[in-house]
């Protein structure tokens, strides 16, 4: 009996003393292996009288048990700390800055385009568009500009190099109104449409550049009144700024393309750079519109008799600096990165009715 | 167009402020752009009397003035060479804003003695341009007379006249909207005509009635002409008119007070008894004078104008002598001057287009041609030329001549049917038919009312021509406040969404780039001629005519150059790393279908350096943006043909290639642009870029529902295989790729080339390419002779473009 417990603390201690897996193994080879210690005890349980048997057997296979577990708890404990180890010289210094990643965005008035159309299309309107390079018919004299009036001043034209053959001379659309005409002509109302897109004016100064964005809705329907217009708007309006309610008022104004004709102003305090809607006692003028006139319905094959609607237009590179307060209108357009990384979108910043408009 | 609240009250009796009428003329239409109001402005000064000044103890050109002030006695210092005991001037306390200054006056010693308060002149209160001393005022003014009071400074309104209403540049027609609108009562005084006591010796021939159809004149001689009295000046001169002398005063108080525009000539100028008016002419030949010489003009401005046929010229003479352009100046030669004795004074009434067109041809406004051009009232003519008399022999005496007229005036607008349910069914307004008709006559319109109503307007309502206009005239009287808000019928969003396949694949496009690194930019549709040529543009069809910048003058045919300019630009403000994009359109030709959508990406490849060490090739980073955008976009990116060579000459020849469906079906050429392009626009390489024809990019095929077909995920492992081969170095990789994953389209799932290597163990000329080939097994696990064979299938199909297994 002393030789077993003298063997099992040989071992325990061997153990426990072993300071890699080899030396491990090495002890388990000598104990339990072939011609290990426990081994020979192990066999030499074949020769014994069943009594014998009876009473060592237990206490030849309790040695081995608590050999093999010995064992195994050393063997994990060394590899834990093998695995420790390594990890340690492992160790990458993570303040390190990571590969920089080039950040993009969205321009705000395209942000703005696609917050309009957003809401529109939860009124119901469809999304037109037309030629940036327009006729005379289209850009004017369709839309009740007679040639050669004076309201045709009011629209500072560019003009494309005159047709050698007809003469004719093209112009840049001076608003996307033409494709209102064109809508009207190709399609039977009820129409419900805006028409977004570039336009261009011959100005250039702090408010003013060659090329702007406008968009223009069109209704028309039997019975579509003024009080209609004054509910899409105040109601686009609100929506597109993001309050419950917009203290708006419509003025009476001229367009040769409308009678009756209004310009819509809404209250504000812009004092401190910011855009303080409902409040203060200025106001700004956001938009045109009004009843769509009976000739330029007559123009495109539309019976004023029987259909009657609105149209209305606004400048959407202006809203876009309205809303998200950028205080000048000409780095729209010059492609500034440090501009553009801060007025931009996020490209997840798409409209939608769930999480808002931007 | 400006106006005084004193003149206005002379056509409406009204107790309204300043505020209130602006309040009013907005919400009526008449826009306002400014009040000015200069009583405001002058409130804090007053009338005071200096009662001594002694030279100042510190200063030679200082006096210390003691100075009766509505505040009592207070000591100033003064400069003004004119200060002395007894003069009567005005007066600033401490703390008023001095508007010609601009400063706020404080309490502080001027060389040690403490002025209380500031004499001023006449340019401290901007009531004239410079001054040589301080007011000199008169002696029975009473000490703390408010300034504004003395000077008659009085509120002025500035509106913008929108081009239908000629009749709001005349107070009596702005007069009329506001009492209609509920501000007053109209009281224009009547015009009384003035007799005349013998024929007028002068008498006028119309020529060119299309131009103006009828002009009256009368002389009037024996007038006294010179300055004309302080009323009138100040009237004038508070609308920023200057006055001139008596007879030019009248008529620009007359075309001020009823839009009527008048002439007044010098008769003793006068070469003959007749007056002509004519189309200009083209001399047609004659000694020192070449054929098609314009005849010339010496206006009263000083400036020669050379005539064309189609402006309205006044001529003496015989008709030989241009005299003036009708409806738009005057000719120096006969104008009047303080010695003049005996005027023609002319009343006409010239073409609205044949004015406007005048005024744009030679550069030309003038108050006259203003109105003309917008449409005077033609039945003023006569009572014009009375009101005009009437004035001249009330400030220059004189004895008129009977009325000569020529010609007729065009005939008055005509009546028209109008059904007063129009109101409310374009206004959604409901108003009493009275209170329609109300509005209307208050107007000047005439009603008869039957079923339906006829309505004839005014004769200076000549934009009334139908029921809109009328229903806008009552709406805009009755007030848009009053509008209702009417929900527009709910018809909800449409099912499908309203953006049609291209405008939402734009959509998808942008978000996409930005998410992948790039910013969006916005630039002109325009760009310089000679940079269009650059991008296979510069036709002189899509040239603007007049540009706004000599820089700007072509329709664009690429977006690249503008992209390529903006990142140049970045680069020169020290971010050279630019990464831009652009979905807008570029232009072929001047037709609608010309114009293509492109979405055009641009990379300046400067990254900043890295501790890690190199990037990925920019080039090819660029190219995996692009077949990912691609993707994204529906295009049919495994049947896209990439072809090197052939991209147009502002691409890089030997970096840069095409994606195509065909050689007529190009969808974007992408790559490194051109040296020599980039250098002509000022910009450093390299720049890689893409171009997008959007409209050439087949949309996907419409399906009748959304269901999408049944996925084939083999439950099976894939496997790969390597192979190494050896091609000629001038073979496409593409194409070695492409034929092998051809050599087995079930089983070949992807062909990844993760080696090409030139140098020793491969010959000269030829390159090693190693290809992973992705095998996906799929009704059952491939035994070793089937991966066999595969093999051999793949290295069979290599075979065929050249490419041999490596040994």
């Amino acid at each position: 009996m002393t030789d077993l417990a003298q063997l099992e603390l040989d071992l325990i201690n061997a153990i426990g003393g072993a300071e890699t897996a080899a030396a491990v193994e090495e002890l388990r080879v000598s104990a339990l292996g072939k011609s290990g210690s426990i081994s020979g005890l192990l066999k030499g349980m074949g020769a014994m009288s069943p009594d014998e048997r009876r009473e060592r057997g237990p206490v030849i296979n309790g040695l081995r048990d608590r050999v093999q577990a010995a064992l195994a708890a050393r063997k994990a404990e060394l590899e834990a700390a093998e695995l420790d180890a390594r990890l340690k010289a492992e160790h990458v210094d993570l303040t390190l800055p990571p590969r920089p990643r080039r950040k993009g965005s969205v321009h705000p008035t395209m942000q703005v385009m696609d917050e309009m159309i957003a809401l529109f299309a939860d009124m119901g309107f469809a999304v037109a568009e037309g030629p940036d390079i327009e006729d005379d018919f289209h850009n004017f004299t369709a839309l009740n500009f007679p040639p050669k009036h004076p309201a045709r001043e009011m629209h500072d034209t560019f003009f494309l190099t005159p047709d050698p053959g007809t003469g004719e001379r093209k112009v840049l659309r001076t608003h996307t109104s033409p494709v209102q005409v064109r809508t009207m002509m190709t399609q039977k109302p009820p129409i419900r449409i805006i028409a977004p897109g570039r336009t261009f004016r011959k100005d250039s100064d702090a408010t003013h550049t060659p090329m702007f964005h406008q968009v223009e809705g069109l209704v028309i329907d039997r019975g579509v009144h003024m009080g209609h217009l004054k509910w899409t708007l105040e109601t686009f309006v609100a929506r597109f700024f993001e309050v419950d309610d917009i203290d708006a008022r419509f003025r009476p104004h001229h367009f040769p393309f409308t009678e009756p004709s209004a310009e819509m102003d809404i209250r504000c305090d812009r004092s401190g750079g910011e855009l303080k809607l409902n409040q203060g006692d200025s106001w700004m003028e956001i938009l045109g519109c009004g009843m769509v006139h009976p000739n330029v319905l007559r123009n495109c094959g539309i019976d004023p008799d029987e259909y009657q609607g609105f149209a209305f237009g606004m400048g959407v590179d202006r809203l876009a600096m309205l809303k998200y307060g950028i205080p000048d209108l000409r780095p729209m357009f010059e492609g500034d990165t440090r501009w553009l990384a801060h007025y931009g979108f996020s490209a997840f910043a798409a409209p939608n009715p769930a999480s808002g408009l931007s | 167009m400006k106006f005084t609240l004193s003149w206005l009250k002379e056509h409406l009796e009204t107790d309204a402020e300043i505020a209130e009428v602006a309040e009013a003329m907005t919400m009526a239409g008449l826009e306002v752009e400014d009040v000015h109001d200069p009583v405001a402005a002058l409130a804090p000064f007053t009338v005071a009397r200096i009662v001594s000044a002694e030279r100042h103890p510190n200063a030679d050109r200082l006096q210390v003035c003691q100075v009766d002030t509505v505040d009592g006695l207070k000591e100033i210092v003064c400069g003004a060479p004119n200060a002395r005991a007894g003069l009567t001037t005005i007066y600033a306390p401490i703390g008023a804003w001095v508007p010609g200054l601009g400063v706020t006056l404080v309490e502080k010693p001027v060389r040690g003695v403490v002025s209380n308060g500031m004499l001023c002149s006449a340019a401290e209160l901007e009531l004239a341009g410079e001054s040589d001393g301080i007011l000199d005022l008169a002696d029975d003014l009473k000490v703390g007379t408010p300034a504004a009071g003395v000077f008659g400074a009085e509120p002025v309104i500035d509106f913008e006249v929108t081009p239908n209403r000629a009749d709001w540049l005349g107070m009596a027609g702005i007069a009329r909207d506001l009492a209609a609108a509920g501000l007053g009562r109209l009281k224009t005084p009547d015009i009384q005509p003035v007799p005349g006591t013998f024929p007028s010796p002068i008498t006028v021939r119309i020529e060119a009635p299309e131009m103006c159809p009828v002009f009256a004149g009368r002389l009037i001689r024996g007038v006294k002409n010179g300055p004309s009295p302080e009323w009138l000046q100040r009237r004038l001169t508070a609308i920023g008119l200057r006055p001139i002398n008596r007879l030019v005063d009248v008529t620009n108080l007359v075309a001020y007070d009823r839009c009527r525009p008048l002439h007044v000539y010098d008769a003793a100028k006068l070469v003959g008894s007749e007056i002509v008016v004519r189309g200009g002419q083209v001399s047609e030949g004659a000694e020192h004078i070449a054929a098609g010489t314009h005849e010339h003009l010496i206006a009263l401005d000083g400036k020669t104008y050379a005539v064309d046929p189609a402006m309205c010229v006044i001529a003496d003479a015989a008709g030989e002598r241009p005299i003036g352009l009708g409806g738009v100046m005057g000719g120096e030669s006969t104008g009047c001057a303080d010695e003049t004795v005996d005027v023609f004074v002319e009343c006409a009434w010239f073409d609205p287009l044949v004015t406007a067109q005048t005024g744009r041809t030679l550069t030309l406004t003038s108050d006259a041609q203003y109105r003309f051009a917008r449409g005077v009232d033609p039945a003023s003519v006569v009572p014009g030329l009375e009101l005009a008399t009437r004035l001249i022999l009330d400030l220059c005496g004189g004895e008129p001549s009977e009325i000569v007229v020529a010609g007729e005036g065009p005939a008055s607008p005509a009546a028209f049917a109008f059904d007063p349910a129009r109101v409310g069914a374009l206004t959604g307004l409901s108003l009493a038919d009275d209170r329609i008709a109300e509005i209307l006559s208050q107007l000047g319109f005439e009603i008869a009312r039957g079923s339906p109503w006829t309505v004839t307007p005014p004769s200076w309502r000549r934009d009334a021509e139908g029921p809109a206009d009328l229903v806008e005239e009552v709406a805009r009287i009755e007030g848009y406040g009053k509008l209702p808000s009417t929900p527009l019928p709910d018809l909800g969003a449409p099912s499908k969404g309203v953006l049609n396949p291209r405008q939402a694949r734009v959509r998808a496009a942008r978000r996409a780039l930005a998410a992948m690194g790039y910013a969006e930019a916005v630039t002109w549709s325009f760009t310089k001629q000679s940079t269009a040529a650059l991008f296979g543009g510069g036709d002189d069809r899509l040239r603007v005519e007049n540009p706004i910048a000599a820089d700007l003058d072509c329709m664009r045919p690429s977006a690249l150059a503008n992209l390529i300019q903006a990142a140049a630009r970045n680069a020169d403000r020290g971010h050279p790393d630019a990464a831009l994009f652009e979905i807008g359109p570029i232009y072929l030709d001047d037709s609608p279908t010309g114009q293509r959508t492109v979405i055009a990406g641009l990379v300046a490849p400067r990254a900043p350096r890295h501790w890690s060490g190199g990037a990925e090739d920019a080039l090819f980073a660029l190219k995996g943006d692009l077949m990912a955008l691609l993707d994204a976009l529906g295009a049919p990116t495994a049947s896209l043909q990439l072809v090197q060579g052939q991209n147009r000459d502002w691409w890089h020849p030997g970096r840069s290639a095409r994606l195509q469906l065909g050689p007529k079906n190009v969808i974007v050429e992408f790559g490194a642009l051109h040296p020599r392009v980039l250098k002509a626009l000022d910009a450093d390489g390299p720049m890689l870029a893409f171009e997008i024809v959007l409209d050439a990019v087949p949309e996907p095929r419409g399906k009748a529902t959304k269901a999408r077909g049944a996925a084939s995920l083999a439950p099976l492992m894939p496997l790969t295989r390597d192979f190494a081969f050896v091609v000629e170095d001038g073979k496409a990789t593409g194409d070695l790729v492409r034929a092998i994953a051809g050599a087995d389209k079930t089983l070949i799932t992807d062909v990844r080339v993760f080696d090409v290597y030139r140098g020793a163990g491969v010959a000269e000329g030829m390159k090693s390419v190693a290809l992973e080939v992705v095998i996906q097994p799929r009704d059952a696990t491939l035994t070793e002779a089937e991966i066999e064979a595969l093999s051999s299938k793949v290295v069979a199909a290599a075979g065929k473009v050249g490419a041999v297994l490596r040994g």
